[in-house]
């Protein structure tokens, strides 16, 4: 599915390195989990497999299902079935939160040569999505993201992913800023998308996010690279000793 | 005789008395006065500071510059609006292709035929609000129209009108120079929503004077043409008195030169004005410049007026932002907002703004604010992450920075049918 290898970026605008040869491969219907220290690349990594502007590939490759990421528009590697749930989604005032997930779900169906849903058929679907998470009429009538709370964005995102249904889903800390009802209402949103051929790839700080979305396989990451891989038993080590340990290893 | 320098002076300076239109007393007597202040003031030159950010040349130019006709199968915006339409051909009005002048609690009357009176309640407001307009700063192009004017119509509202009055300015010549002058009276009571648009003429010079009497409303939405190379001069000059009601919106998509003047006096207590535009502007199709000068005047207690300009500019389009408000001494618990925004999609354009406040009361809340800036790096990314793509994505940026000015228009149907027509545009113009 997403397979990552010895990808280098820095900065567009400084000479500052910031993956320096990270590799990873997540194969179909598995979610792996990424935790590691501040700072060490992991919101960089999500932007660059997603195509946001001001880095610059010097090196490595990231494809899924084959095709080269690196080389295509955000939008082609949203259509190709990516998809990145922010860790501060934006808010756009002056375009509601309907028309915006229409758009964008007609855009990538247009993308892909399917058929664009119906104003009726959309709006049926989004209803039965948004209800189950708890997302009410007037959320999906507000300008994207304006006035929304920390957990009703996070929700927001998990809908745009429940309707867009991509194949690759890349988490960037959607835990933080959640409280503890809010943080399982959204891992239950994800869960529900495990189908076993749709993949995760779940960054967090927090080993507790582990407990609802259960991962297959938890990657430390350090100073722009996986330093360690193991089973769910490496975030609880990291919950208990912090990260010390670990960097001292490999150090 | 002309005052100012044959060098400059402009072929209109060179009218005389003997060449004013021809009509009844009252009218006569409005025309000649405008043409002793037209001498007096001069046309505007590039050297006024008023004039700074807006060249006048093609305004002033003795012969008019021609402009290619715009070939649409699109219909034209208000079309589905229950509506009395007047229809002006070139600037002339034209009572064959319109309705009938007849509806509850209103009376209109072409200029023409309220012109070649002796007697007319025009008299009170035709140059008047006009001139009262021109101080501290002159407006020689409305002076002019004043002078000149033989089209346009005179409405008089004496209750709730609940169809829109829409002047629909049609173009046949490519190189007509109209003049058109419009008067509206809303006595006490009355309220009107006006429509007017389409381009009207290569060249437009259009004045339209509006007292608003006590508690009386007016709403004014209006949209300029997107013929590209035509060119206009617009003034509106409003009068309210206590607890009136004053709205204008302008859409402006298209024409290589407008500049839009809108004097508003707050004469009453408790009056109510906005002002408000969204301009569009492509410097690829030819010339863009666009102009709102806005000008406030706070006399009545407890007064609130809103300007709210959102303008969209590229390829080398020019926006320009001159709005002031004055609060007269005694003019307390004045409101007073003011926004005017642009946002550049390229390097090439420029926005242009000049706000300026001048207050003389003590207790008055008056806030303005400019802001100019490219699209939101941050947004794009967002929209373009769901599969948006990019062109698309701008296109709905542009919309929502619209949309507050749209919202300033009051009615969701005429709301609707402008942001839809937006929309389409937009969507045509990306292909």
């Amino acid at each position: 599915m997403l397979k990552i290898d010895n990808l280098q970026v820095k900065l567009e605008d400084e000479d500052k390195q910031i993956l320096k040869g990270f590799s990873l491969e997540v194969p179909e219907g598995e979610v792996h989990a990424i935790m590691g220290p501040n700072g060490s690349g992991k919101s960089t990594m999500s932007y660059v497999l997603s195509g946001k502007n001001g880095y610059e590939v010097t090196g490595g490759t990231a494809t899924l299902d084959d095709m080269d990421l690196l080389d295509m528009e955000p939008e082609e590697r949203a259509a190709a079935g990516l998809f990145l749930a922010f860790q501060y989604p934006v808010e756009i005032p002056g375009v509601g939160n309907m028309t915006f997930l229409r758009t964008a779900v007609n855009s990538q169906r247009k993308a892909r040569g399917e058929d664009e849903l119906s104003a009726a058929d959309f709006l049926k679907l989004v209803r039965a999505k948004a209800k189950s998470l708890k997302i009410d009429a007037d959320m999906l009538k507000r300008p994207v993201n304006v006035g929304f709370s920390g957990g009703e964005k996070k929700r927001n995102e998990i809908l745009q992913m429940a309707m867009l249904e991509p194949k690759m889903c890349i988490l960037d800390e959607t835990d933080s800023g959640l409280d503890v009802d809010a943080m399982k209402l959204v891992a239950e949103g994800v869960n529900a998308l495990r189908d076993g051929k749709r993949s995760f790839l779940v960054i967090t700080h927090y080993q507790r996010l582990l407990d609802h979305i259960k991962p297959d396989v938890v990657h430390i990451m350090a100073d722009g690279k996986i330093i360690k891989s193991g089973g769910p038993d490496l975030a609880l080590e990291v919950e208990h000793n912090g990260y010390a340990d670990l960097l001292a290893e490999v150090a | 005789m002309p005052a100012l320098s044959r060098k400059t002076a402009p072929a209109q300076l060179d009218l005389r008395e003997a060449d004013l239109p021809k009509g009844g007393k009252w009218i006569t007597e409005a025309r000649k006065n405008a043409l002793g202040r037209l001498h007096a003031q001069g046309l505007p030159t590039r050297r006024d500071e008023y004039w700074k950010f807006t060249r006048p040349d093609a305004l002033n130019a003795p012969e008019v510059t021609p402009a290619a006709l715009l070939v649409t199968d699109e219909k034209p915006v208000f079309c589905d609006v229950d509506r009395l339409r007047l229809v002006f051909v070139d600037g002339v009005l034209d009572l064959d292709k319109s309705d009938p002048l007849v509806m509850d609690h209103i009376e209109i009357e072409p200029l023409k035929d309220a012109a070649a009176r002796d007697i007319h309640w025009a008299k009170d407001l035709f140059g008047v609000l006009e001139q009262n307009g021109q101080n501290p700063v002159a407006r020689p192009f409305a002076t002019l129209n004043t002078a000149t004017a033989e089209q346009g119509v005179v409405i008089r509202v004496t209750g709730k009108v609940t169809r829109p009055v829409s002047l629909h300015y049609m173009r046949t010549s490519e190189t007509a120079d109209a003049v058109v002058h419009n008067v509206i009276r809303v006595e006490t009571g009355g309220d009107l929503t006006l429509l007017e648009n389409g381009p009207a003429a290569a060249r437009l010079n259009k004045v339209l004077e509006v007292d608003v009497a006590n508690g009386a409303a007016f709403h004014h939405i209006r949209t300029q043409g997107r013929d590209h190379e035509r060119r206009a001069v617009a003034h509106i000059f409003a009068r309210l008195g206590h607890e009136s009601r004053f709205k204008s919106f302008t859409l402006t998509v298209n024409g290589a030169l407008t500049r839009n003047e809108c004097v508003i006096e707050m004469l009453g207590d408790d009056a109510h004005a906005t002002i408000s535009g969204a301009c569009v502007g492509d410097g690829a199709s030819g010339a863009f410049h666009q102009d709102d000068t806005v000008f406030i005047t706070h006399e009545g207690l407890n007064c609130e007026s809103r300007q709210v300009f959102k303008k969209v500019l590229r390829n080398g389009a020019t926006g320009v932002f001159q709005g002031k408000i004055l609060v007269k001494q005694g003019a307390q618990k004045t409101d007073g907002y003011q926004i005017s925004q642009g946002l550049l999609l390229d390097e090439d354009s420029q926005f242009l703004a000049k706000p300026e406040l001048e207050i003389y009361a003590d207790d008055v809340a008056c806030s303005h604010g400019s802001t100019v800036g490219a699209i939101d790096e941050a947004a794009l990314f967002y929209l373009t992450s769901r599969g948006i793509p990019r062109p698309q994505a701008v296109d709905m940026l542009v919309l929502a920075f619209l949309a507050e000015a749209l919202e300033e228009i009051e009615g969701a149907e005429i709301r609707e049918d402008i942001h839809q027509r937006l929309e389409a545009w937009v969507e045509r113009r990306r292909g």
